[in-house]
Order: structure tokens, then C-alpha cells, then sequence
């Protein structure tokens, strides 16, 4: 995709132009992320988090690799095979560091991504089919994740795998006899570690191909910006190398940064320690809890306490992969044709408790099963439903949005006191 | 049509979660959950300071060595290290020589096999072993300790929250059981076999008090070996066989916020500089 404006490929050199016409990669990338795909000029820094996620999965798979010619993916093994690249290994402490840490990374910068795309109403047409790809690399992050933390075979891997797969034996009739197929026996054994390995060399690069996609589907419109504005004209713009080229290079400084502070100074500092401790199935820990990514989903598993129709644990487990999929449904949930929240007073407001609400959802995840805790995760369980599923699309409805402004430039000049046309062109 | 649909749901699991949150509510009242021991006098530790500690922390070696020599004294009796090889040990200040002194002169020996007749037997140890277990198995490891497992000590000061000053809090928390506890909670009296020690996750603890005297373990260097002394420099040492690299790491870490600091302020120059003329 390309506004008329957007500037062309015009290789010079000979060995350039040969490979224009033989395999137009160059013109790809020039199309993508070079000068000829034009951007809005106006985005702030939530739009770097895309490349970050891709950077992150990069760092990934990289030190996943590596990791992988020297992990033993059998249970008798595993454990010692880790601590053997943690002490052995040249330089084995840093990759395993780099790789634990990068999943925390990596799932942040993503959740920081989807709420830059809840508030700016990135989700909307015509940008659905970039979201709904989005989810779906969402869930394979999610799926991937999970079975990375039990290829340690620690004992939160063991009995993280054990309750996860539990889940499935909730399903009616058919429930058991998946659980014990997905996990080739009665219990998490080598086996699952086996498969778990597999499926876990297997789905990055399946989500590499869904970004793939991602990328492609957002160039068609072009991105969105926080105004919400459509682009209407070349001033709206800029080309996307060098000026969003020389933004991420900071974005990613600053990301690097971070990642560098978690890895030498504080690498455990997201871990459990019970995960230094070999997986012993008939030693179940006192807390089992997930990983910090996935503690507002737990907490809205353990939410459901009460039988109704259905037993409780078929509605957590329910509930709990429900809270992932209706962000499927959410650009016909929100009806509004106002995009950016920053127009939105009502929408904003709810959103802002959404935030309040997930932070509040991932502390009850992790803390102990008192009285107090359950109430409140089922208080803020019923306000994360209640938000998708009732107030989004009845706010969409009532709310009277904020004058939009007529065009990018127009509220970029506002933004700047109005000064003279001369200085919006681009030099 | 979308709309009828989402509310219905969103009201159906909102729904649930009222019944639920009643429930909840409800036994908070009628049946609330009592105190529990642990709950109450469960200590935390505190932090003893070690020269590891903080941004940049760096080993004492000569603590090491201590931590080591108590390791061997006493700890080793009934606690393997399999994660640790006898040749990690240059990295505390010993030289080759030594180590294989202390590789072959290691009261447990390595299994291994009669070249001759093929029967299990052992062998002195040599630098490129690992810490031989002091038990053939689990089941002879709680034979000998009263159906109790003396965990392995590679990575204690990680498998535990805060790990480093809870081994030393530990090892310096055993005491006689408070009347009070007693009292309010007979159930959790201490079992005959059991120790009390508040800093155990739940206060009695299999493992008998193993620092049970000042001067237990001679140190080669000189240093006065109160129980307090013996303590730290265990904790010490288990501290590096479970982050042996620590040091390695620190400095690696310096460099790299160094030169992601300067790139930062590069970055963001070459941004300014790209941007002067556009206004965003």
C-alpha cells in the first residue's frame, strides 16, 4: 500500500537493479519500512512498541537457538542440562538470562502494544484484520511462553504444566481423554516435556509468519495516528526511514537499556525460586503460581467459585480463555466511528479503570487465597466482562465525542500555535 | 445483534461471578478462616550485607573459602552439591594442586565400577567430578535422617525467597518453641524428631541445629569461627555455588549500561536531528 505521494524505488547501481528484477526484496523493504511507506507524522512513542515486539522476538529466537544445542529435553536431564549451560557453557548464564527475561520483555512491550491500540482505536475499521491477526499472536505468545517455563522441569514448570493441562480436563465428556492425549500420559512426564520442546521450537517462527501478515494488512490502510484522523494529504506524513527509523533506534535504546538492568543485575527478579528446585511430582509447592504475564488470566480462573448450571471450574476455565477471545469480537463490540480515545471522554474513563482494573486482576493472581483477595478478584473479574461485553458497546451508543480535529496538520499546528505552511513541508 | 449477544454473555459471567463473590462473602462470615501458626510467627529474614550484594557486588574470596570449609565440616555430612565440580573451586582461590588435593582427599568417593570383576565400587575423586552425594540414594538419604531429605545446596540461595540471608537467618533461628505458640495453637506443638525454627516456611524444621558451638569448624586463616561468623560465610558460599558467575555478570552488566546509556544519547541526537525541521 502506499499514499500516491509515497516516494519509489529508483535503484542506481547495476547490481541493484539486477536484483530489482530477478527478486525485489530491496523494493519490499524500501516499501515497508524505508522511504517509500508514509506514516503520520504525529505519532508519539506508543507507536514504537510494534518494533520492539519484533526485536524482542528476534532476541528470542536467537538465544532460543543457541540454547537449544545444549538443552536436554528429557526428564531425567533437563534440570541438569540448564544448570550445565548456567555454569559450563561459555557465556551459557547470559544466554539463559537473556532468554527467561526476554519472555518478560517481550509480553510486556506487547501489552503496552495492545493498549496503545485499545486507546487509539487501532482496532477499527478499516484496521480489524490487523487486530484480529494481533490476537492470534497474542495466544501463540501465550502458548509458547507456557511451555518454554516447563522445559526447565523445575517444579513450577511441572505443576504449572500440571494445572494448565488440568484445564482441559473440564471439558464434558471429552475432557479427560485430551488432557491425557495432549499430554502423552496420565500426568506431565517426558513425554510432554518431549512435545513441549518441540511445539516450542515450532511456534515462533509460526508467529513470525503471522507478523508477517500483521505488517501486511496495516500497510493497506496505513498506520493509524492519535488523532484518529485519516491521512488526507502528503503534509500529514512523513516517509517512514529516516524519521520513525531514527524514533525506534531510541525506543530501542531505551528498550536494550531495560533488558540489560534485568539480565546483569536482577535476573530472577520476575522468577519463583521454586523453579530452582528439581520437579518432583509428589512434593505439590505451597503457591502455584504462573509466570507475572499470565497472573490476571489466573486470577480470573480462580475467580469462579461457585457451581451455577455449569460446575466452577468449567466456567473458570471458560471465563479464563474468554477474557483472550472476545478481544476477537472487539472492533464490532465498540461501534463508535471515533477512534482515538483522546476524543472519547466517556470511553477513556472506562478504559482508564480497565487498567486499574487488569493491575488489580494480576496482583490478586499472585497473592494468597484469603477471603479478602477472592472478593476483590471477583469484583474486578466481573468489571473486565462487564467492560468488553456491556459498557463498550452501550458507550458507543450514548457518548458525545470531542470536536475531531479536520486533519493531522491541522492538529499538529494547533499543537504548535499555527506558524507559517513553509515549516510543516518536509525539508 | 452483536449487541444483544455480547451483553447477554457479559451478564451471564458477571452473573456467576455475584453468586460467586455471595458465596465468598458469605463463608468470610459464617466460617472465616482461622489464624494460622505460620502465619503469625513466621519470621523473615534479614539482610546480613554480604560483599555480593548490590549492583556491584563482588565475592570475598577468603569468606569463601571459610563458607567452604564449613561446607566440608559440617553441611557435607548429609547435603550433596551435585551441581558444583570439585575444578570450580579455582575460582575461589585455590590453585590446581590444591584442588586435587581436595578432590582426592574427600571423605565421599566417587561410584564407579572394578575395571577387573565389573562390581559397583568407588574411586578418589578427581578435579573434573562433581560433588559426590554422601547417600547412594533418596531412600538411604531419609534412612539416615529420620525419613527426612537434606535438600542439595547448589542452588539453595536461589530455590528460596531471599535466598542468601535465609539460609544465614536460618541457620542462626533455632530456639525453643514460645509457650504462647503452644497455647494458641496445640496442633502446631513441635513434633518429637522436629526442631522449631520460626524462619522455616513452617516453623519445625527436620534438620537438627547443625552450628551448634563458636570455634566448630577451625578456620585455616584464623578468623574467630562464632556461630554467627560460620553462618555468613556459608551463606556466602552457597550464594556462589548458586550464582557462580555473579561476578562475571557485574561486570558485563557495567559495560553494557555504559554503552547503552552512550547509544541512548546518540540515538536520540540523530532523532532531534532528523526531526529539526518537521514539526510533530
Amino acid at each position: 500500500m502506499s499514499f500516491p505521494w509515497a516516494k519509489h524505488y529508483e535503484p542506481k547501481q547495476p547490481l541493484m537493479r539486477w536484483l530489482d528484477e530477478k527478486l525485489p526484496l530491496p523494493r519490499l523493504v524500501y516499501n515497508a519500512v524505508g522511504a517509500g511507506y508514509p506514516v503520520p507524522r504525529n505519532l508519539n512513542y506508543f507507536w514504537n512498541f510494534g518494533v520492539l515486539a519484533g526485536a524482542a522476538l528476534a532476541i528470542q529466537i536467537v538465544t532460543g537457538i543457541v540454547l537449544a544445542m545444549h538443552f536436554a529435553a528429557n526428564a531425567g536431564v533437563a534440570f541438569g542440562s540448564v544448570e550445565s549451560i548456567m555454569r559450563d557453557v561459555n557465556a551459557g548464564w547470559f544466554l539463559r538470562y537473556a532468554h527467561a527475561n526476554g519472555a518478560s520483555m517481550f509480553l510486556l512491550v506487547v501489552y503496552i502494544h495492545i493498549g496503545r491500540g485499545l486507546y487509539y482505536g487501532s482496532y477499527k475499521a478499516p484496521r480489524e484484520m490487523v487486530w484480529l491477526l494481533g490476537v492470534v499472536i497474542f495466544l501463540l505468545m501465550m502458548a509458547t511462553a507456557f511451555m518454554g517455563y516447563v522445559l526447565p522441569w523445575g517444579q513450577m514448570s511441572f505443576w504449572g504444566a500440571q494445572v494448565i493441562t488440568g484445564f482441559f480436563s473440564a471439558i464434558p465428556l471429552v475432557g479427560e481423554s485430551i488432557r491425557v492425549w495432549l499430554l502423552g500420559g496420565f500426568a506431565p512426564d517426558n513425554a510432554t516435556l518431549n512435545r513441549f520442546f518441540s511445539l516450542h521450537y515450532l511456534l515462533p517462527f509460526v508467529i513470525a509468519g503471522v507478523i508477517i501478515l500483521h505488517i501486511w494488512a496495516l500497510h493497506i490502510p496505513g498506520s493509524n495516528n492519535p488523532t484518529g484522523v485519516d491521512v488526507k494529504g502528503e503534509q500529514d506524513t512523513v516517509p517512514f526511514h529516516p524519521y520513525y527509523t531514527a524514533k525506534d533506534a531510541v525506543g530501542l535504546g531505551v528498550f536494550l537499556l531495560l533488558f540489560a538492568l534485568l539480565i546483569f543485575f536482577s535476573p530472577n527478579l520476575l522468577g519463583h525460586p521454586d523453579n530452582y528446585i528439581e520437579a518432583n511430582p509428589l512434593s505439590t509447592p505451597a503457591h502455584i503460581v504462573p509466570e507475572w504475564y499470565f497472573l490476571p488470566f489466573y486470577a480470573i480462573l480462580k475467580s469462579f467459585t461457585a457451581d451455577f448450571i455449569l460446575p466452577a471450574k468449567l466456567w473458570g476455565v471458560l471465563a479464563m480463555f474468554g477474557s483472550i477471545l472476545l478481544l476477537f469480537f472487539l472492533p464490532w463490540l465498540d461501534s463508535s466511528p471515533v477512534r482515538s480515545a483522546n476524543y472519547r471522554p466517556k470511553y477513556r474513563a472506562f478504559l482508564i479503570v480497565l487498567l486499574l482494573d487488569v493491575l488489580v486482576l494480576g496482583y490478586v493472581g499472585g497473592a494468597e487465597p484469603i477471603a479478602r483477595n477472592v472478593v476483590l478478584g471477583q469484583i474486578a473479574a466481573a468489571y473486565y466482562f462487564a467492560h468488553f461485553l456491556i459498557i463498550l458497546p452501550l458507550v458507543a451508543a450514548s457518548e458525545r465525542p470531542r470536536p475531531l480535529p479536520g486533519s493531522i496538520t491541522e492538529a499538529v499546528l494547533a499543537k504548535h500555535g499555527g506558524t507559517s505552511p513553509a515549516k510543516t513541508a518536509i525539508a | 445483534m452483536v449487541r444483544l449477544i455480547s451483553i447477554l454473555v457479559g451478564a451471564a459471567f458477571v452473573g456467576v461471578l455475584a453468586i460467586a463473590l455471595f458465596g465468598t462473602v458469605a463463608t468470610a462470615i459464617s466460617d472465616p478462616a482461622p489464624e494460622t501458626a505460620e502465619a503469625i510467627y513466621h519470621q523473615h529474614p534479614e539482610d546480613i550485607g554480604l560483599s555480593s550484594n548490590g549492583f556491584f557486588g563482588r565475592f570475598d574470596r577468603r569468606q569463601l573459602q571459610r563458607g567452604f570449609q564449613v561446607y566440608k565440616e559440617v553441611c557435607s555430612a548429609c547435603h550433596s552439591l551435585k551441581f558444583v565440580a570439585f575444578r570450580d573451586l579455582t575460582e575461589l582461590g585455590y590453585s590446581e594442586p590444591e584442588v586435587k588435593a581436595i578432590a582426592s582427599q574427600w571423605a565421599i568417593e566417587q561410584p564407579s565400577v572394578n575395571p577387573e570383576t565389573g562390581e559397583a565400587t568407588t574411586r578418589k575423586n578427581i578435579p573434573s567430578d562433581r560433588f559426590p552425594s554422601p547417600f547412594a540414594n533418596e531412600v538411604a538419604a531419609r534412612a539416615a535422617n529420620n525419613n527426612a531429605l537434606p535438600p542439595d545446596l547448589s542452588l539453595m540461595a536461589k530455590a528460596r525467597h531471599d535466598g542468601t540471608n535465609y539460609i544465614h537467618a536460618l541457620l542462626m533461628g533455632y530456639r525453643t518453641q514460645p509457650a504462647e505458640l503452644v497455647r494458641k495453637f496445640p496442633g502446631a506443638k513441635t513434633p518429637t524428631g522436629l526442631h522449631y525454627n520460626p524462619w522455616f516456611a513452617n516453623l519445625n524444621i527436620a534438620m537438627p541445629p547443625p552450628l551448634t558451638s563458636d570455634g566448630q569448624v577451625p578456620y585455616a586463616d584464623g578468623t574467630r569461627a562464632t556461630k554467627d561468623q560460620m553462618a555468613r560465610d556459608v551463606a556466602a558460599f552457597l550464594t556462589w555455588t548458586a550464582e557462580p558467575k555473579l561476578e562475571r555478570r557485574h561486570a558485563a552488566g557495567l559495560a553494557s549500561v555504559v554503552f547503552l546509556l552512550i547509544f541512548c544519547f546518540l540515538a536520540w541526537g540523530a532523532y532531534q536531528n532528523v526531526w529539526r525541521d518537521v514539526k510533530h
